[in-house]
């Protein structure tokens, strides 16, 4: 829910009354009564979550000492988890990179993003509460990710995770191969050229961050500054992790091998084949966050894509998340990935743990979300029931100690269902580089 | 990739190889003897009458013989016993394009939709049917045994739709309706599909249907006349004087209220029988929808909020079914991934957000075999109908529940828990 109130209050009070307001006390909220899940650790029945300000102080069972004055919300019945984590989404429509070459490195997501598009008030109304949001899969790099928390803000400021776009590493570097990047050159016509195209790039990088460590803090020395290099060298650094969209059993080891020989960190994407090569991403130790999607096929690298994916990754000790890839698939239904990975071999503790610590884990955010533990940011849900139900409904969603999406709010309400004037834009996958999807 | 591998991702190699060593593949051929089976549930939603607990459908001949309480059903000798927590009827997609749209969606495997001309009723959906598609077997093994699938949404008349069941090598073994209606589609998806050409406006695209539709009466009237004065033979005409003259119903996907509105009104002047489908903004106009008493095939419940569908709802199917209208639920056309959507998690989608369990899962049996006309044949488990039955190890619509197996006629034709 936007926050109105805000835009109204500020049209009562003179603007310069509002920097000199006292900082208010930061406000207690206490949840008793639900089963609460907290990923890290066991469920707690009846249990008792305690949030000061932003962030979580208490979570534990029944007669949990709870601060006087607080606001206690009885959710007797309810089951509060984490809030979502969606490693990879397109909400708020921002574009990466354009159609003059395959590799733009230097392109940022967050410079396009629009955070009043009601996607992501879908999400919020779904249960996510920190997404990746990506540049398309059109390329072979399509720039950089933003990582962002599902806030109600004005301006992309309010939802970034980091503060500073210039000194911080504010997201990954979103890379794809397969068949979406292919197209007339300088876009690459084959799988082995993709992969010559990448490997050149990011052999220039690591000459670039030679000679940026040679000048040793010489400006005189230094390279031209050159974007693109700058924010490969984060990748090269290990700062930023390359998020890789890829499909097909064959194109899996190909980004694999891609990241053994230059040494970044990375987390497949997509992985529809997982299933063929699980042992050999469980070997090579890479995080994997998959989609869950209705029915094979839709384009032929994705034709034996299957919901068993979960399972077979679980099974070869893989850091298993899911996404939503959204427009491709709804962030409203997101929860329904873990109960179709449960329906399909996963453990119920693997699959609720994809969907919240897993994705942090991806993301370099799980000091801060993807669990419910003392210190950690204040990102949860009130469900309905179970979640891995459908018949369970998001009832509310938190961020940061804020109550970004409620069920019971009519306004709110329409974000989950729908309805005339709900949806006023739409996330639209972006395959700049597919003809006819082929 | 091991056999049994390939086996847990898309279903049905297995069981396909074994029914064609078989040799049971296929429709149901005269003279062919069919399995005769029993099945046990826990709950036997008959969708005729309330759910019988521990009940027995006994299928002789791929028909079903008897249905009824396990203490009063007595099962054959020979009979081979399957059993489960919960039974229902096959599923009926009441909408879809699988067969015609193949799954990988390249411009080889997609038929649903013609562009050369945006009225041609003429295209029959069985000279397209793809029966070993890839998505036809995910379907089935999805408890999915009958399908309402042909020409798609996209041109004012795309073609002619038909029913099949979810078996066969080809169309001769699949088919058990050849012309079921014929697809209209109104609204800016079709402007879109034919531009630069006609029609370039929603009005336009009224036009050109109603100066279609007084051709074909006229066509119909002078076949009736002395034979020397009647004209030579228009396949797409014949095929609009039969939706005219009510053989044929129109299928009229429209999703936006000013489309929907049309789509009342070109059956109100032309009096044909109408099926709406899609009709995202329905809640808009459900009086005018109730007023002309049309079933409504809604469009899938998780369809992508946006454009034509910006006023979708979770509860579209709730707001008619309570109004009174016959709904039924779709799968209907995903141009990319997925490549087609499964009914059953679509009305479990309708069954979280308004629908009772009951009427959730009418949309997706009886209800759709009213529909589009084969209720007599499936959507219950009645003494007579065909033998498809779908089984599950819980509530069906639970993400965690698993389609355990699938009778089509009276063969087993899936048996790994999905």
């Amino acid at each position: 829910m936007r926050p109105l109130v805000l835009a109204a209050a500020s049209l009562l009070l003179p603007g310069s009354l509002l920097p000199a307001q006292q900082p208010a006390q930061p406000s207690v909220h206490v949840f008793r009564g639900a089963t609460i899940l907290p990923i890290v650790g066991a469920p707690i029945e009846n249990g008792v979550l305690v949030v000061r300000g932003t962030t979580i102080v208490r979570v534990g069972p029944a007669g949990t000492a709870v601060p006087a004055g607080a606001t206690v919300h009885d959710v007797a019945g309810k089951v509060i988890m984490p809030g979502l984590v969606d490693t990879h989404s397109h909400i708020g429509g921002g574009s990466g990179a354009d159609r003059s070459s395959p590799m733009q490195g230097g392109v940022r997501v967050l410079d396009a993003i629009d955070v009043r598009s009601d996607g992501i008030q879908r999400a919020q109304a779904g249960g996510v509460t920190v997404a990746n949001v990506m540049p398309g899969s059109g390329h072979l790099m399509s720039g950089q990710t933003a990582y962002i928390k599902l806030r109600d803000g004005r301006t992309l400021a309010d939802l970034l995770v980091c503060r500073d776009v210039l000194t911080e590493v504010c997201g990954g570097m979103k890379m794809a191969n397969g068949t979406n990047p292919r197209g007339q050159p300088p876009f690459p016509g084959t799988r082995a050229k993709s992969v010559a195209l990448a490997r050149d790039k990011y052999v220039k990088a690591r000459e670039y961050q030679a000679r940026v460590k040679a000048a040793a803090g010489d400006s005189t020395k230094l390279p031209t500054r050159d974007l693109e290099m700058e924010a490969l060298g984060e990748v090269l650094a290990g700062k930023r992790v390359v998020h890789f969209h890829t499909h097909r059993h064959d194109d899996i080891l190909s980004a694999i091998r891609l990241r053994d020989e230059f040494g970044f960190r990375l987390v497949l994407q997509h992985v529809s084949e997982a299933w063929k090569v699980a042992d050999e991403i469980g070997k090579a130790g890479v995080p994997a966050s998959i989609i869950v999607i209705d029915a094979p096929g839709g384009k032929e690298e994705a034709i034996d894509v299957s919901i068993t994916n979960g399972a077979a990754l679980e099974k070869a000790g893989v850091l298993t998340g899911f996404h939503t890839d959204d427009g491709v698939t709804d962030s409203r239904f997101f929860l329904r990935s873990a109960g179709l990975g449960v329906r399909a071999g996963m453990s119920r503790d693997k699959a609720l743990y994809a969907m919240t610590m897993a994705g942090a884990r991806m993301l370099d955010l799980d000091k801060r979300v993807g669990s419910l533990e003392a210190g950690k940011d204040a990102d949860f849900l009130v469900l309905s029931g179970d979640p891995l139900s459908v018949y369970t409904h998001v009832e509310q969603t938190w961020v940061d100690g804020a109550k970004v999406f409620d069920r019971k709010d009519p306004k709110d309400r329409r974000f989950a269902v729908g309805g005339e004037g709900a949806a006023t834009d739409q996330t639209l996958h972006v395959h700049e580089g597919m003809e006819d999807h082929e | 990739m091991s056999v049994a591998a390939r086996d847990g991702v898309q279903g049905l190699t297995r069981v396909m190889a074994a029914a064609v060593i078989a040799g049971v593949v296929g429709g149901a051929a005269p003279g062919v003897a069919e399995a005769q089976v029993a099945v046990r549930g826990e709950t036997v939603y008959t969708m005729a009458g309330a759910p019988i607990t521990d009940g027995v459908v006994i299928v002789t001949d791929g028909r079903i013989a008897e249905v009824g309480p396990a203490a009063s059903v007595r099962i054959p000798q020979g009979y081979r016993v399957l059993t489960a927590k919960v039974v229902t009827p096959g599923l009926v997609d009441a909408h879809s394009v699988v067969g015609l749209a193949g799954a990988l969606a390249t411009n080889n495997d997609q038929d649903q939709l013609e562009r050369s001309n945006p009225i041609q009723p003429e295209l029959r959906a069985l000279d397209a049917y793809n029966a070993e598609d890839k998505l036809v077997g995910y379907l089935r093994s999805m408890g999915v045994t009958t399908l309402h699938t042909g020409h798609g949404p996209g041109a004012l008349v795309s073609g002619q739709t038909m029913v099949v069941r979810t078996v066969g090598d080809h169309i001769g073994d699949a088919l058990v309706d050849s012309a079921t209606m014929v697809a209209f589609t109104l609204g800016q998806g079709v402007t879109s599909n034919f531009s630069p050409r006609s029609p370039g406006t929603r009005a336009k695209g009224v036009a050109m249907l109603r100066e279609q539709l007084v051709k074909a009466r006229d066509y119909a009237r002078k076949q009736q006349g002395p034979e020397d004065k009647r004209p030579a033979r228009d396949l797409g005409l014949e095929t609009l004087a039969r939706v005219l003259d009510g053989t044929l119903p129109a299928l009229i996907t429209a999703q936006r209220a000013p489309d929907i509105l049309a789509a009342l009104r070109l059956q109100q002047e032309f009096g044909f029988r109408l099926v709406l489908d899609g009709a995202a903004d329905a809640q808009l106009v459900l009086p005018e929808i109730v007023a002309a008493k049309v079933p409504v095939i809604v469009h899938p419940t998780m369809v992508r909020p946006g454009g034509e569908t910006a006023n979708a709802s979770l509860e579209t199917a709730k707001a008619l079914r309570d109004a009174g209208v016959l709904v039924a639920l779709q799968s209907g056309f995903e141009g990319y991934v997925p490549k087609t959507r499964v009914v059953l998690w679509e009305a479990a989608v309708a069954a979280a957000n308004g629908l009772t369990f009951d009427q959730a899962l009418r949309t997706i049996t009886i209800d759709a075999a009213r529909v589009i006309g084969q209720d007599r044949r499936v959507g219950s488990l009645e003494r007579g109908k065909d033998g498809d039955l779908a089984l599950f190890d819980g509530d069906p619509f639970e993400y965690t529940t698993h389609v355990c197996a699938v009778v089509l006629g009276g063969r087993v034709v899936s048996e790994v828990c999905r």
